[in-house]
């Protein structure tokens, strides 16, 4: 199998010599791929703006012994808004950073394909904050490690939960307390999120339980990925102004 | 233990340091200049030394300065109404190879790139704030690069820093490379060529 054939979402680019750049994608059939598009820097490429991050394209490409090479790419779903809005930008970076993390070569996994094609084209066509947790939960619950939010971790009251601790994986109540406060409303936005009633999230949160959320949401993938994610740093430092 | 005298072992590894060099190419330029005459040699680490003591940024524009201004801020023939806002120093070569360009520069040294880490904090863009501020400016001329980055940092620009100034803010224009080829332009760019049309005369 010398050439083959897959869809794929464009996760980031590295610029390699004068004008070819490695691209990292994340496919429906192969995980995540890391193939060459030569001369894609150039003005005159025949790829033009199909192979930048966020791009949801059908490629064709070369098997080779390292580094696979991109010989195609079709865009499938042009996502124009995100190139335009640096906040809808910034939240797909951070679907882009966490795919990156727990995706895997040669391990596909088209859930997870599916989600992250489904958040990217939400997000441009909306722009709703609450993609990014939405995300976040269902990639933690394909994971299986989603966070306990409907009793106290170390006691078993479900009455006064008033706190959260990650590495302890779920709420504490008053007197346990440890960790970061949360509230009732960001509590129950989670419950939601994770037993999958996103549409209602999506449609009924508004502020301030949407930025608790979503600021929880990345504390929270930071903590199964062991790593902070640079995209949401830089993207709440700059929410916050 | 090394294979090679000490001297060329640190000169191999310090080559070896500079971006696209490789352990092999370092090794090949070291005993190059191992051979030269030393007048040669001399040069080049002169060249190195005055470029880091005399170069600096610019104190108004960013771009790479001898002093403290750079060559196109201290001209005083250059339309000082105009901005044209680029992402690197290398960039300002480039639109002044083309000759079209006449007004002043600001070099924001980078462009936003959350996945990098780099958010608008990390740039020169409230320097240009500033200086639109301070300055008597009717347009900018916003040249990022026409990718991904380049657009979400002009869009950033154009709509969160500019928009309460009276002033022109232009984009410059993409569409379809002269000598290429319809059928392998991509869609974006395709219509934005559409877009952007002009009648023939």
């Amino acid at each position: 199998m010398a050439l083959y054939r897959d869809d794929g979402v464009v996760l980031r680019t590295y610029r390699l010599g004068e004008a070819d750049r490695i691209v990292v994608f994340y496919t429906r059939s192969h995980g995540k791929v890391r193939a060459v598009a030569k001369g894609v820097r150039r003005t005159k490429s025949k790829f033009g703006a199909r192979l930048e991050p966020a791009s949801i394209v059908h490629l064709q490409l070369y098997e080779g012994r390292n580094l696979d090479i991109v010989t195609q790419a079709e865009s499938v779903g042009p996502l124009p808004q995100l190139r335009t809005d640096l906040d809808r930008f910034g939240r797909a970076s951070v679907l882009l950073e966490v795919i990156d993390q727990i995706g895997t070569e040669g391990e596909p996994d088209p859930m997870l394909f599916k989600l992250l094609t489904g958040a990217l084209t939400e997000l441009d066509r909306a722009g709703n904050p609450m993609v990014v947790p939405a995300f976040v939960a269902r990639v933690l619950v394909l994971e299986g490690v989603q966070p306990l939010l409907e009793a106290c971790v170390h006691c078993g009251t479900e009455v006064d939960l008033v706190a959260i601790d990650l590495s302890e994986g779920g709420v504490l109540c008053r007197e346990h307390r440890r960790g970061e406060p949360i509230s009732n409303g960001a509590r129950a936005v989670f419950e939601h999120l994770f037993e999958g009633r996103v549409r209602q999230v999506l449609e009924a949160t508004s502020e301030p339980v949407a930025s608790e959320v979503e600021q929880m949401a990345s504390r929270m993938i930071e903590q199964h990925i062991e790593r902070r994610l640079k995209s949401s740093t830089v993207l709440h430092q700059h929410l916050a102004t | 233990m090394s294979a090679y005298a000490k001297p060329v072992e640190i000169l191999i590894d310090e080559l070896g340091r500079l971006p696209g060099i490789g352990p092999k190419s370092a090794q090949r330029i070291a005993f190059h200049l191992l051979k030269v005459d030393r007048v040669d040699a001399q040069r080049l680490a002169d060249a190195i030394t005055v470029m880091k003591d005399t170069v600096s940024f610019c104190d108004r524009c960013f771009n790479i300065a001898e002093g403290a201004n750079c060559e196109i801020c201290i001209d005083p023939k250059r339309d000082d109404s105009v901005i044209c806002v680029v992402e690197e120093p290398k960039d300002i070569a480039a639109i002044e190879k083309t000759g079209a360009f006449r007004g002043r520069y600001h070099v924001l040294q980078g462009a936003i790139n959350m996945l990098e880490g780099i958010g608008p904090e990390q740039l020169k863009i409230k320097e240009l704030a500033l200086r639109i501020a301070a300055e008597d400016i009717s347009e900018v001329i916003l040249c990022t690069n026409p990718n991904i980055e380049g657009e979400t940092t002009a869009a950033f620009i154009a709509t969160k820093i500019l928009a309460p100034f009276q002033i022109n803010v232009t984009r410059l224009a993409s569409g379809l490379p002269v000598g290429g080829d319809l059928e392998y332009a991509d869609e974006l760019t395709l219509g934005r060529a559409l877009e952007g049309r002009q009648a023939v005369r």
